[in-house]
């Protein structure tokens, strides 16, 4: 199975603070990580690869610095490694990213001479929290998607997914190709080896621009992007609310409804 | 973050990724085999193998016998980056897989040591080395245990105490007299003994600190090894032994104390950025931000010994009694700058809630193990007064 994985490097927002004054982030001096739930899907296709045999192969849109997280993808199972970059797709949203990213995905398949069966994203990234690239790039694509998916396995030809919804898990079939979001799984990803490491720090990364992929400049970048960022705030955190606390579930509930219903709620 | 700034990419990426392994699978549960097997504490192996499966383990196995043959400066800086998560756990987890080199200095065949390699990649050899007995600590002469040759085999008889890691370690290197007519570098052998000959682990230890490095006694009644067993030529393998461990041992095991001193250091900055009294930030406290510039101060000048020994050491630059300095300077600065790290968190500091604690308590060993800070004054003071031909 020829499998490819998106992913993104982003700030590790664990490590992010916030300017009290201005009430930014202080970007300074964080380091950056790859996208968690990228990390998750990277490790969903690896064990698939692991199980029915083929290829992972990972794609991050970035600047230079992104190679880095590429390798550390490198490292902890994925067998080749694309970085699409080109001063023209700075400042994409989502909408303009999905579409570079379904533009490089086709130029990659080209350059390999083999189609992706199929394609994993993170559900999304820690730094956007949108959600948007991975149906987008399904869109794109014309293929099946299914999202927040938590673990991916192959039966008879047909891919079986458990999907995380409100009330439980659904089990999805889909034919190949499709493109899959991945939420946190049930198992942590591996570690890599120093072994891994090592020899990721020495593969070479090939770089897609815009001149290597028949795209649509128009399409990308700040101009391609109709979402407009008005203005970036901290919500003010507020303090109210009443907590029940150190009762027995029953006595709780009872003064609960008795509040409730004193504030006319119930 | 890794603090030796000579370090090359790789070998911080290397540290980091140590690092990443411990704070997943270790640091949350330290409290918890601090505590275990009735407050003794507890060496988690699982953590040991998470490690070993990526690489971790014996690291400086030479490369022609599977191994990464990293060599020491690698080792150190990695060493130094674990050791801020738990010393104690780094400093067994370290040593356990550090003596193929002896295995190699035996007599077995080659496919016995082959055999011997693997075991060690995959985690599963774990050693403990033995020579201090209840009367022979710094005066290792006046050890008893013995080694009597019968037919092909040698039949040791002697009982190790205050062994770092023998509760799981799977064999181990004991010094034996193997003739008591001679002096200490013509009498005393090293041997390998497999814990399955019959070695028995004796009563483990309630130490003050490095509970995760578990520690106790360990016996041998007609214990029978064959002669292939016996480390280096017999009567010869002490001096080749003791001044390898002394050198390498002393110097990389420095970096244990090193990653305590650093971690206190950054704990106590932390907390003095947050922590407020009279209206400011204690870190803007005179009496405070001083004993920080000082804690600071040592923990480099530490870094910089530590790392020109292992540099040398590496490049095979003779560093005549530098191991000795930099295991006393390094382990008073680290207990000092464990004292202050406490003293910063006031009240707070002398709870187990907070990890300065357990550091201060882990400090303390490194002025004693492994010759004392005393024999270490001693054997300086002995080679600037040039009584030592040996060593200058």
């Amino acid at each position: 199975m020829n499998i490819l994985v998106c992913v993104k490097q982003v700030p590790d927002t664990t490590e992010i603070k916030i300017d009290p004054v201005t009430n930014t982030l202080i970007r300074a001096g964080v380091p950056s990580i790859v996208n968690p739930f990228d990390g998750y899907a990277l490790e969903v296709a690896v064990r698939l690869k692991e199980a029915v045999g083929g290829k992972v192969t990972v794609m991050s849109m970035g600047p230079e610095q992104a190679k880095a997280a590429l390798k550390e993808c490198l490292s902890v199972g994925a067998d080749q490694a694309y970085l699409i970059s080109d001063r023209a797709f700075g400042g994409s949203d989502t909408l303009a990213t999905s579409y570079v990213l379904s533009v490089a995905l086709k130029a990659v398949e080209e350059k390999e001479r083999a189609p992706f069966d199929l394609i994993f994203c993170g559900k999304q990234a820690i730094d956007g929290d949108t959600g948007q690239v991975g149906p987008e790039l399904a869109e794109h694509l014309g293929y099946a998607q299914i999202t927040y998916a938590s673990d991916v396995i192959m039966e008879d030809g047909m891919l079986q997914v458990k999907r995380e919804s409100d009330e439980g898990y659904d089990y999805i079939t889909a034919e190949l190709p499709a493109v899959i979001t991945i939420v946190k799984t049930p198992f942590e990803p591996r570690y890599a080896t120093i072994r891994s490491k090592m020899a990721a720090n020495k593969a070479v990364i090939p770089t897609l621009t815009a001149a290597d992929m028949p795209i649509d400049t128009s399409r990308c970048g700040l101009k391609g992007s109709p979402t407009k960022v008005k203005k970036t705030y901290t919500p003010v955190r507020e303090k109210h609310g009443i907590k029940i606390e150190g009762k027995p579930a029953d006595e709780a509930a009872r003064e609960l409804v008795g509040l409730l219903s004193d504030a006319k709620i119930m | 973050m890794v603090n030796y700034r000579h370090a090359t990419e790789e070998q911080k990426e290397l540290a980091m990724g140590a690092r990443k392994i411990l704070e997943k699978e270790l640091l949350p549960k330290i409290a918890e085999y601090e505590e275990a097997d009735g407050g003794l504490g507890q060496y988690p192996l699982d953590v040991h193998y998470k490690l070993a499966e990526a690489g971790y383990y014996a690291m400086n196995i030479p490369e022609e016998w599977g191994g990464l043959g990293f060599d020491i400066v690698t080792e150190g800086v990695i060493a130094e980056e674990m050791a801020k998560i738990d010393a104690g756990f780094t400093m067994g987890f370290h040593n356990c897989g550090s003596y193929f080199h002896f295995i190699l200095d035996t007599k077995m065949s080659d496919e016995e040591k082959a055999k011997w390699a693997q075991r060690f990649l995959s985690g599963d050899a774990r050693g403990s080395f033995c020579v201090t007995e209840a009367g022979a600590g710094s005066d290792a002469a006046a050890m008893r245990t013995t080694a009597v040759k019968d037919g092909d085999e040698w039949v040791i008889n002697g009982t190790k105490c205050f062994i770092s890691m023998a509760p799981v370690s799977n064999f181990f290197v004991v010094a034996a007299w193997t003739d008591k007519t001679k002096k200490v570098s013509e009498g005393v052998t090293f041997f390998l003994v497999e814990k399955e000959r019959g070695v028995k682990i004796g009563k483990k230890e309630n130490k003050m600190g490095l509970h995760l490095n578990e520690t106790a006694e360990v016996i041998f009644e007609d214990v029978r090894v064959p002669a292939d067993h016996v480390i280096g030529e017999e009567g010869k393998g002490f001096i080749i032994s003791m001044q390898e461990i002394s050198m390498e041992g002393r110097t990389l095991g420095a970096t244990f104390a090193l990653g305590i001193a650093q971690a206190a250091l950054d704990y106590a900055i932390e907390y003095a950025k947050t922590r407020r009294q009279f209206g400011k930030r204690i870190i803007d406290q005179q009496g405070i931000g001083f004993k920080l510039a000082d804690m600071q101060a040592r923990t480099e000048a530490c870094r910089s010994m530590i790392f020109e020994g292992l540099t040398c050491l590496r490049d095979g630059i003779p560093i005549g009694y530098l191991p000795n300095m930099i295991k006393m300077y390094t382990s008073d600065c680290t207990m000092q700058t464990t004292m202050d790290a406490v003293q910063v968190y006031g009240g707070y500091g002398y709870m187990k809630d907070y990890p300065v604690e357990r550091l201060m308590r882990n400090a303390k060993i490194f002025q004693i193990f492994s010759g004392t800070n005393e024999i270490q004054h001693k054997n300086i003071m002995k080679a600037m007064a040039g009584r030592d031909p040996e060593r200058k």
